[in-house]
Parts: C-alpha cells; structure tokens; sequence
C-alpha cells in the first residue's frame, strides 16, 4: 500500500489536490441532477410500499410440495372468490401470498386451504394481519423523530463549531443523501418495509457522522491560519477536504463492507428479508454520505462562509500578496 | 520502561479495562448462578426465536385516547387472560400511549387470539354456593377420589322457574355436578366468555376457592368511582365505590335482597361477587342496607390489596375495546434462519473489514481487530445483563444495528491513525505523533459519536417497538466504542509505539515516517513544526514532552543524525524538532 501513503502524503501536503471547493459550480449542478432524477424515479417507477404499510393479510407456506403459484391464488380465491392476491416465493423454497385484509374466519380458512392445496401440515402455514394504521403510525413517528433529530443536530453542531453555517450546510447535505438513497432504492425495485426505513434512520446519523468527522478538520484548518494565512478561506477548506480524503475512503469502504456482506447474503444465497432490506438502504447511504459530505456539505459550507466581509477582506489579501509574489519573480 | 508516566498511565487505563470487563462478567455471573434469572445467552426477541406478535390498539368507549393508568391496567389485565390460556413466557408491553403489544412464543391459535383482544367485563353476580377449589372429596375408605365428570345426561335446565337472580333453583343437577369436578388451574375453563344471563362457575383469583354465581346483575359501568382508603372508625383499609343513578337503585334491590339473607342466615347466599374476566376478584357479605349507592368493601386488606381492588374494579368500569393493528407469525425455524444468516453474514464483515485494515494500516490494523474484538465481549456480556435486567431482547433489527456498528467502531481508529499519520507527517518523532495525534482525533471523536448517540436516543424515545431495538443496539455499541477507544486503543498505541518494531516505525508497522513522507521532507525543507496549539490539553502536552525524553535508542540516534546533516547544510530545526528535548 506504499502507493496508497504517497497518495495520502500528497494530499495532505497538498501536492495531489482534488478541486471540491473549486469546482463546485460542477458539483453543484451534478448533485441537483441525482436529485431531481431521484425525486423523478417514482414517476416511471412507482414505490412499492410494503404491506406493513398498505396493510393486507400474508400467509407463508413453508416448504411446500411444488412452488407452482397458481395454487396459491386457486386455494386463496376458493375462500374468498374476490381478493386479489399477489404470490411470491422467498428463499426460493417458500410460497408467500399476500391478500386484501381478511377476516379472522377467513384468514383460518384460507390457511387450511393453502396447506391443503400444498399437501403441507397446517402448522407450515403461517399468516399475519396488519392492519392499515400501523404503517401510518410508524411513519408518522419516523416522520416526528426525523424533525426533532435535525433540529437537536442543528443546535449541537451549531455550538460546536461556533457557527451555524455549518449546521445548514451538514443538514442540506443530509437531505441530498436522503432523497438520493431513497431514489437508488426505489430504482432497485425494493419494497419500502420498515427495515428499509430503519436504514434510512441509519443513513442520517452515520451522514451527518462523516460530515461532522470532515467538517472538524476544516474547523481545525481554518482557525489555525489565523490572519497571516497563504491561502484563501475556499483553498484552507479544499486542503482540509483532500487531507481527510483518505480517511473518508477508508471508512466508507470499512462500513461499506460488513453491511456489504449482509446484503451479499441475504439477497442471493438464503434470502432474508429484514436483513435484506435493511442493509441495501444503509450500503447505498454509506457511499452517498461519502460523496455528499464531499462534492455538497464541504463546498456548500465554503460558499456560505465566503460573503462574509472579514473573509472577503482576507481573501483579498491572499489573493493580492499572491499576484504580487507573481510579477515579483 | 515502565517507570515513564506515559506507560504507567496505560497500564492503569489497561487495567482498569480488565477490571470493568470482569466486574462484568461477575455481575451476569451473579444473574446466572445467584439469581437464577440471567443467562450467558443474550434473550433473542421474537423475529429471531420465532413467535406471534399482536399489536392491539386500545379504545375507550367514547373514542377518545385512555390514559396511561388505563392501558397499564388494560395490559395487566390481558397478561391474566393469556397467563390463564397456560401459555408461559408471554411478553405484554404498551406501546406509544395507545398500543400493547402481546408476544407469544409459538403460534397463537383461535382461542388464545380472542381472549387477548376481548374488552375486559367487570359483572356482579350474587353468590349460589361455593366450595374449596378442589376436584377430589374423602370417601368412606378414607381416601381421596376425583369427582365424577358430569354425566351428560343430567338435567342442563333449572327444576323450576328462578325468581331472582340468588334463586337456588338456577343449579341444575348438571351445573351442581360440574361444579364438584370443576378444576381452577385447567385452562380450558374459562368462564370470562359466558353469557350474561346464565349462572357461572368461577374462581377467585388464586384458584383457591370456587363459586357458583348467579346470573349478572350490573356491569362495570355502574361504578362512577373506586377508591382505597382507611375506615374512619376501626382505621382497616377498606375500598369505597360509588355507584350511577342506574346501579344504585339495581345494588339497593340486590343489597335488600342479600341482606335479608344475612339476617336469615342463609350464607353463602348473602355474598356479593365482582367478577373480572371471569374470575371472582372479590366476593364480600353484604352487612347492611346499601340504599344510597356508596357500598365500601371491608375485610382483611393491606394498603396494596385495597389499592390492587380498587383500581380493578375502577378500570374494569371503563372497559377499553382493542382492534388488532397488526398480527404476524415467525416460525421458529424462519427465526433461526434469519440469525443465522445475520451472524454469518457479520462474521464475513468482520474478516472483510480485519484483512482491509491489515492491509492499509499494516499492523496497526492489528489494533483495529483486537480493538472490536474487545468491543465484541464487551457487547456480548451487556446485552446478557440488559436482557436479564431490563428484559432487552436482541431483534433481527438489533443485529443489523450491531454488524452495522462494526464500520462505525473501526472508523475511530482509521480517524485517529490518519491524525497520527499526519503528525508523522510534519516530521513529529512516532511517539509525540501518538500523542497529539491523540489529542486532535478525540476531539472530533467526541463530536461526531455524539451525534450517533443522539441519533439513537432520539429514535428509541420516538420510533415504535421495531426501530427501537435497532436504536438501543447503536447508541449502546457507540457509547463502548467511545469506552474502548478511550481505555483500550489509546493505551495500547501507547505501549506499541515503545517497542522496537513501531517506534522505529518499521516498514510493516504501519507508521513508516519514511513511507509517510515525513523523513524526506525533513531532510529538504526542515519544516518549523508548529508549537501545540491552543485547544489542545495540559495533560497531553505533558505526556507528549514526556514521551520525547524517552526516545528509544534508535529515535535519538537518527534525531542526531538529522541534526548533524542539518547543522552541515546550515539550515535550522531539527528533524523531531519538538524544542522541548
């Protein structure tokens, strides 16, 4: 990994330097494309919500004889000519039939049907009920949490690191993460289940995490320069941006990996939903929270600060010392 | 080398780990073998030992959301019903003001659903007779023998018309024959769901005694009011209840007709039962004239008991109605699936994320891996103790949460390595690195986990059941983190970077200054190293200063070595030029 230190030697002395703060006119304009394109996948890709949140009944039937899913809806439809019904298999072993919301009299008769029509025992069918508020309410108090989770970050960050600027500029970073997440999961076809919603959770403190660990080295950078500085407010930005560049590597792909191998897993060897579900949402967030600390909070933050009069002032002081030092030589 | 401050200190620190992770240890071994509730197993929630989960929405009668006494009763109360269906191991909770959740292991079936979500009814029966709850009787040979089952045969209806509701015409031959062999702790007895209009067998609530009950006379609703309190006069505890319009004038009648039997002395007839659910909850004589509707029960109460009747008889009179939000099976087998994968699937992130290290950090990356490893025992044996303190039970969302934690454990030491790579960097010597690496990486450490934590409390208060095992197992995993890094990984990289192989920072150590361009540097341009700047601790630039006077060996030799080569091109500085040698 020799080349990976001098990679990382140059960055921090600022030999290697990548354009965040620079170029961000280009970032910028690449990060409100994802989004809009994000918030547009719906409109040719529905979200598919799951049944936790449409309510409806579910019946599994476990190891049946044959997979064939005819069965299912015929032995469905013999107790309820009408529900429309919807068979998967999962883990490529089991039948799962989800329905319109039935009665406690109908769900026991179409169990017994389904094991009949399967030739398994009836304790192999499994069924469940939920009931249409229960979505609502988990999304409803993910919703509640979400609003006072922003506003308590907003307040810690904003007393961290003396200016609120920095809040603003982490939060709308978030926000890009979010919808981008969300639009990468939908256009994956994935239901929205509450473990996809608790990887959305996830997503927003492990964004706001590495934008927080990022925004420290900035902090660090451009109060150290003091007023005798060589380098403008944007470049100490950009430098302190490059010299954690390594950092912010390494720790997506660490926490990439584990949730990685979950989502290896669980989506092509055994099939395990939950965990399924969970970990895409959260493997898609951990690299977008990495390139959105980098390419949106870090320059965004750096546009802010850049009206201000005393960093005007002393930019202009940078800039004329440096021209100067130019037709000097 | 153990007398310098730096290592004393670590070894301390060290120690102490040691000492916390026992006390650990011994605090779950007392739950194991003292207590006999605790396990060396964490409990596992129900989506991963398999189980029903019922989620019922509780309702008052007029719609309105019922208060947090109400549903804890509601609650309790349903944890009688299904205590009483012989399932064991049931877990009832209330959820978010409005919700309780019922887990069973196993598969809920018809029978057990319905009693779970029926309305509690709270009915007053006039006693007929009632017995000691057994199902045996001493014959003539002086032993015992179980009563007859009922003959089907017998005459189900009453001899002649009953005229009231303490009428003995209501027991038939049959009722008085299941009556005998009637058994309490069976629990396909279950007398909540009988009709109003119909006389009943039941039990008092520890199956102690039995009781044939005439037909109900007066529902909960008639109690406006029940409350515990002393009676002025003998100042025993006595429960108060105050009674509607309606069930005054329906309990005047009942209190004439009962006291009449007392008078008679027609016992147990002048008995008066509340009965809950189908169990007797109380069954007092009636010792007066109760013509204003403010009967008070007296007999043997403590504080406790009054207070236990008298909201039983207070909450049974606002009965909630429940409607099943949700309802879902997990097999057992689909359970033991899902964490298996979950563990398999966290042990291959783990390797993953070990040979990563290994390869960017060289042995530091060895650090990283022990560092989760202590990590990972720590963990283990606190959620062995929540389960067994505070009833917490690992869910498939906990595990995700858990092998999700492993990124963000090793990203504290990827922040504090960079920060001591950096150091290096400025041409610091391995050991001052170490330190002011130290101080610059906890600070953003402490900012950024503060986050996580925040993240998860906020979740846990808010977000339901679901949500809730993922949020404890992150903000529990980033406070150890936080824990370790503190106690474990900054001692041990203090200790390391002593010996032979990381001070001199060998090629394979991870701290190279050569690879990381910091000896190079040093030799061109003599960088003036910043002096410590502000924000950074007293302690850390003494244990720094510190840490310089005790070079190794090697470290000196080259420190001179570059100072001479400095001296003779005539630049300034000093390749670990700190000043303060």
């Amino acid at each position: 990994m020799a080349s990976m230190n001098e990679f990382g030697n140059n960055l921090y002395t600022g030999k290697t330097s990548f354009p965040f703060v620079g170029r961000r006119r280009l970032w910028f304009i690449i990060a409100i494309a994802l989004v809009v394109g994000s918030i547009l996948v719906p409109l040719f890709r529905p979200i598919q919500f799951s049944i936790e949140f449409t309510g409806g009944s579910q019946f599994t039937v476990q190891a049946p004889d044959s997979v064939d899913q005819r069965t299912a809806t015929e032995a469905v439809h013999s107790v309820v000519p009408t529900a429309t019904t919807k068979v998967v298999v999962v883990s490529g072993t089991d039948i799962r039939v989800q329905t319109d919301q039935m009665s406690d009299e109908e769900t026991q008769k179409v169990s017994a049907a389904l094991a009949d029509a399967y030739g398994v025992e009836p304790e192999s069918v499994t069924s469940s009920y939920i009931g249409p508020a229960w979505g609502e309410n988990v999304t409803r108090q993910s919703l509640w949490g979400l609003a006072i989770f922003l506003a308590l970050t907003f307040l810690i960050l904003a007393l961290y690191f003396r200016t609120w600027k920095m809040s603003a500029a982490a939060i709308i970073g978030l926000l890009d993460v979010l919808v981008i997440t969300i639009g990468v999961y939908a256009l994956a076809g994935f239901e929205i289940s509450p473990a996809a919603v608790i990887g959305f959770l996830t997503i927003l403190a492990y964004s706001l995490y590495d934008t927080t660990v990022v925004f420290d080295k900035i902090r660090e950078n451009t109060t150290e320069d003091g007023d005798q500085t060589g380098r403008t407010f944007g470049e100490s930005v950009n430098l302190a941006v490059n010299q954690t560049l390594v950092r912010s590597i390494n720790t997506s792909i660490v926490a990439a990996l584990p949730v990685g191998a979950i989502l290896f897993i669980g989506a092509f060897w055994l099939g395990a939903e939950t965990l399924t579900d969970i970990s895409l949402s959260i493997f898609v967030g951990i690299l977008v929270a990495t390139y959105s600390t980098l390419f949106v909070a870090a320059p965004l933050y750096s546009l802010f600060r850049e009206k201000e009069p005393h960093i005007v002032a002393r930019d202009a002081k940078v800039r004329s010392a440096r021209s100067k030092a130019v037709v000097d030589a | 080398m153990a007398s310098s401050s730096p290592v004393r200190h670590a070894w301390r620190v060290l120690l102490g780990l040691v000492l916390v992770t026992g006390v650990l240890f011994g605090i779950n071994a007392l739950g194991v073998y003292g207590f006999q509730k605790s396990s060396w197993t964490p409990e596992l929630a129900l989506d991963l030992q398999g189980g029903t989960q019922i989620v019922l929405q509780a309702q008052t009668e007029d719609g309105s959301a019922p208060s947090q006494e109400q549903l804890d009763q509601a609650a309790s109360i349903i944890r009688q019903r299904v205590d009483a269906s012989g399932v064991s191991e049931a877990d009832i909770t209330t959820e978010g003001g409005q919700n309780i959740v019922v887990q069973i292991p196993g598969v809920a079936d018809e029978q057990t659903r319905d009693r779970i979500k029926s309305s509690a009814q709270l009915e007053f029966r006039a006693v007929l007779a009632t017995n000691a709850a057994t199902t045996e009787f001493v014959g003539e040979d002086g032993e015992s023998t179980p009563y007859p089952s009922p003959d089907p045969t017998l005459a189900a209806t009453p001899t002649a018309e009953p005229t009231d509701a303490s009428d003995l015409s209501w027991v038939s031959e049959k009722l008085a024959a299941e009556f005998l062999a009637y058994d309490c702790a069976n629990p396909d007895n279950d007398p909540a769901r009988a009709p109003k209009d119909e006389p009943l067998i039941a039990c008092d609530d520890l199956g102690q005694a039995k009781y044939i009950l005439g037909p109900a006379e007066l529902d909960g609703t008639a109690i406006t009011d029940a409350t515990a309190g002393r009676d002025p006069k003998t100042g025993a505890w006595i429960v108060q209840l105050t009674m509607n319009d309606k069930g005054t004038e329906a309990f005047g009648e009942v209190s004439t007709r009962l006291n009449q039997y007392r008078i008679d002395g027609l016992t147990p007839r002048d008995q008066f039962a509340f009965v809950l659910d189908g169990r007797v909850i109380s069954a007092p004589r009636m010792n007066g004239l109760i013509l204003d509707g403010r009967p008070s029960i007296s007999g043997s109460f403590t504080q406790e008991s009054a207070t236990t009747l008298a909201d039983q008889l207070k909450f049974g009179a606002l009965p909630l109605s429940f409607t099943v939000q949700s309802s879902g099976t997990v097999s057992a087998t689909l359970g033991t699936q899902q964490l298996q994968i979950g563990l398999i699937a966290g042990l291959i992130g783990l390797a993953l994320v070990a040979v990563y290290s290994l390869l960017v950090y060289r042995a530091l990356g060895a650090v990283i891996v022990a560092s989760i490893a202590v990590m990972g025992v720590l963990t283990y044996i606190i959620i062995c103790i929540l389960a067994w303190r505070m009833g917490f039970r690992l869910s498939l969302a906990g595990v995700a949460g858990l092998i999700v934690s492993i990124g963000f454990v090793a990203d504290s030491f990827i922040v504090y390595f960079e920060r001591i790579r950096d150091e290096l960097r400025d041409g610091k010597s391995i050991t001052a690195a170490v330190e002011d690496g130290w101080g610059r990486a906890k600070r953003t450490i402490y900012i950024s986990k503060s986050i996580n934590i925040l993240a998860a409390v906020v979740l846990y208060i808010l977000a339901d059941a679901t949500v809730k095992g993922f949020a404890f197992t992150l903000g529990l995993t980033t406070v150890i983190d936080v824990f370790i890094f503190v106690i474990f990984t900054h001692p041990v990289m203090q200790l390391l970077v002593r010996t032979r192989f990381f001070g001199n920072g060998h090629p394979l150590s991870g701290l190279d200054p050569q690879a990381l361009g910091a000896v190079y540097r040093s030799r061109s341009q003599f960088r003036e190293v910043a002096t410590a700047s502000a924000g950074r601790g007293a302690r850390n630039a003494r244990s720094r200063g510190e840490a310089d006077r005790r070079q190794t060996i090697a470290e000196r030799k080259r420190a001179e070595a570059l100072a001479r080569e400095a001296s003779s091109s005539g630049r300034p500085g000093s390749a670990s030029g700190e000043g303060e040698n």
